[in-house]
């Protein structure tokens, strides 16, 4: 089971109608994700990680390929990823708490349960004494913060993240990282994260894909082999910046042959 | 040219430039400070008011009892003040008051729910809110008081036809302003409750309806006073009570005074619900935020 994958993309493609002709948004990408495994997406804008990730949450119907979840073909049907959009969607009119819970009690699961199970999760998480207050009253970080939990409360061993971090100030961003590393360990989640930030990715992830656009595709998938846990100081190690060289060529050849071609 | 010359030319031009601000002449300039307003006390800003409601009245009652202007058209505070005592004492005054406020009231009611159901509904179908859509914005734009005649024939002379028409005011806006927020739920955030596996109606109880709360709240006071126009409305053209007959039958005999009272009665009415209605808003707006 293991070494099919948690989560495997066979030939997933999307394309669109358009009024001069078809557009391939996805060329067909497979890929196949290891349990616990934490995995990044980077990309130029327009290579199709959202529409990858619609896909996998069964947000939108490929128009090719399938997508396994723990070998069975889950294509289409939503509810089985935890998937977190960019922004933070925290519904203004519930509590942080109540906010948390929203995927448990979309399950059925009894409201005092679900509030009884994110409690003390809250707390160990940094949201201690916010659990009460309205998303108004967070910081972004704060809000980002819940959003995760959200997420993770869900319970789903997959989970997607959207650029998380995106909007964040350079600061937050980094206590944000460990915060999100400290949660992936904790509960083994396989993680799939897409970011712009090229550094972001390698610091956190055990293996990066490079997406390139027209058609999106995947590049080249490299291998994060930096031992963990990683402190801050592994940023400026030789093979750090070696495969943030890498990462950087890729993206910038990607770059000048989608310019070469428009000219 | 050589490459010397270019540089040489560029830096002729760079000189030129620093030395133009210097050159030119500023014209000079008025100095100004920053406007203040100083706010008045509470009480002044009242006592002004009563003031001018005072010196209105006053120069009213002079007015006429001079023969400025016209006593018999115009009446005069005076009279107007007798009438209303009379109007209390042995009018049927607050049969006509009931009979318009319970118009107005359910007038209000069904128009205002109904209004908001629809506009919700359309959620659920966006087939269903393009074909609805031209017919509602036709209600809308038709003037609906032009219909009230047609009302009264098929409604009858008494409460319904009044009702009727309180409705058909408060109806098209409660519906397009619950559409309007029915269009600003944010789509990510539908894609967001979808992605946790959520069914169409848990989307709508847990997302749409929350969402839209506050736009079926803000049209409360609007209704109420499109309410009490309609009641009005159809009491001008057939009735055998409310305020709005009574100022019609006061018009057509002549007795200014009582178009008079009857007017003041209704601002009463008037400020009365609007007041209500902004109060329950204001618990409703606490409750939703809860």
């Amino acid at each position: 089971m293991a070494a099919l994958g948690k989560l495997r993309l066979d030939d997933v493609s999307m394309s669109f109608k358009t009024t001069s002709g078809a557009f391939a948004a996805l060329a067909p990408v497979t890929l196949a994700i290891p349990q616990g495994r934490f995995v990044s997406l980077i990309g130029p804008s327009g290579c199709g990680k959202s529409t990858l990730f619609n896909i996998i949450a069964g947000l939108l119907e490929p128009s090719g390929g399938r997508v396994m979840i723990d070998g069975a073909d889950a294509t289409g049907t939503i509810g089985r990823v935890g998937y977190m959009l960019q922004k933070d969607l925290l519904l203004p009119w519930r509590t942080v708490l109540d906010n948390v819970i929203l995927g448990m009690e979309i399950q059925g699961m009894p409201l005092r349960a679900a509030r009884a199970r994110a409690l003390p999760l809250l707390r160990r998480y940094g949201l201690g004494g916010f659990e009460h207050l309205y998303p108004s009253a967070l910081s972004g970080g704060m809000r980002q913060r819940a959003a995760l939990l959200r997420t993770l409360m869900f319970d789903t061993d997959v989970i997607l993240l959207d650029e998380p971090f995106g909007a964040l100030d350079a600061q937050t961003k980094l206590q944000m990282q460990e915060w999100l590393l400290q949660l992936w360990s904790d509960f083994g989640k396989t993680v799939i994260f897409v970011t712009h930030d090229v550094e972001e990715a390698i610091y956190l992830s055990d293996e990066i894909n490079v997406m390139a656009t027209r058609p999106g595709r995947i590049v080249e998938t490299i291998p994060v082999p930096i031992a963990r846990p990683r402190p801050r100081s592994a940023t400026l190690a030789p093979d750090f910046i070696a495969i943030k060289e890498h990462c950087l060529e890729l993206l910038t050849a990607g770059h000048a042959a989608a310019v070469g071609e428009a000219a | 040219m050589t490459i010397q010359d270019t540089s040489r030319i560029g830096s002729v031009d760079r000189d030129a430039a620093r030395a133009a601000p210097a050159l030119s002449v500023r014209p000079a300039r008025k100095i100004r400070r920053l406007p203040v307003q100083k706010d008045w006390p509470l009480w002044a800003i009242v006592a002004t008011q009563l003031g001018i409601l005072f010196a209105v009245i006053a120069l009213w009652q002079v007015a006429a009892d001079r023969g400025w202007i016209d006593g018999f058209f115009w009446s005069k505070p005076s009279a107007i003040y007798a009438t209303l005592i009379t109007f209390f004492t042995d009018g049927d005054a607050f049969i006509d008051i009931g009979f318009t406020f319970r118009s107005t009231i359910i007038g209000f009611l069904i128009g205002t729910a109904a209004g908001s159901l629809l506009g919700l509904s359309f959620w659920w179908s966006r087939n269903y809110a393009a074909i609805a859509q031209p017919f509602v914005i036709c209600f809308e734009s038709l003037p609906k008081l032009a219909l009230a005649p047609l009302v009264i024939l098929v409604f009858g002379m008494g409460l319904a036809s009044k009702v009727a028409i309180a409705t058909a005011l408060t109806l098209v806006v409660s519906t397009l302003t619950t559409y309007a927020g029915v269009r600003a739920v944010d789509p990510d955030q539908e894609r967001l409750f979808y992605s946790l596996g959520a069914s169409r109606l848990q989307v709508f109880r847990k997302l749409i309806v929350p969402f839209c709360l506050p736009w079926i709240i803000s049209v409360l006071r609007v209704n109420i006073g499109l309410a009490l126009t309609g009641a009005i409305v159809g009491e001008f053209i057939a009735s055998q009570h409310g305020l709005g007959r009574q100022i019609l039958y006061a018009g057509q005999t002549y007795d200014i005074a009582l178009v008079w009272v009857a007017v003041l009665v209704l601002s009463t009415l008037a400020v009365v619900m609007y007041v209500t209605v902004s109060w329950i808003e204001s618990l409703l707006r606490k409750g939703v935020k809860q």
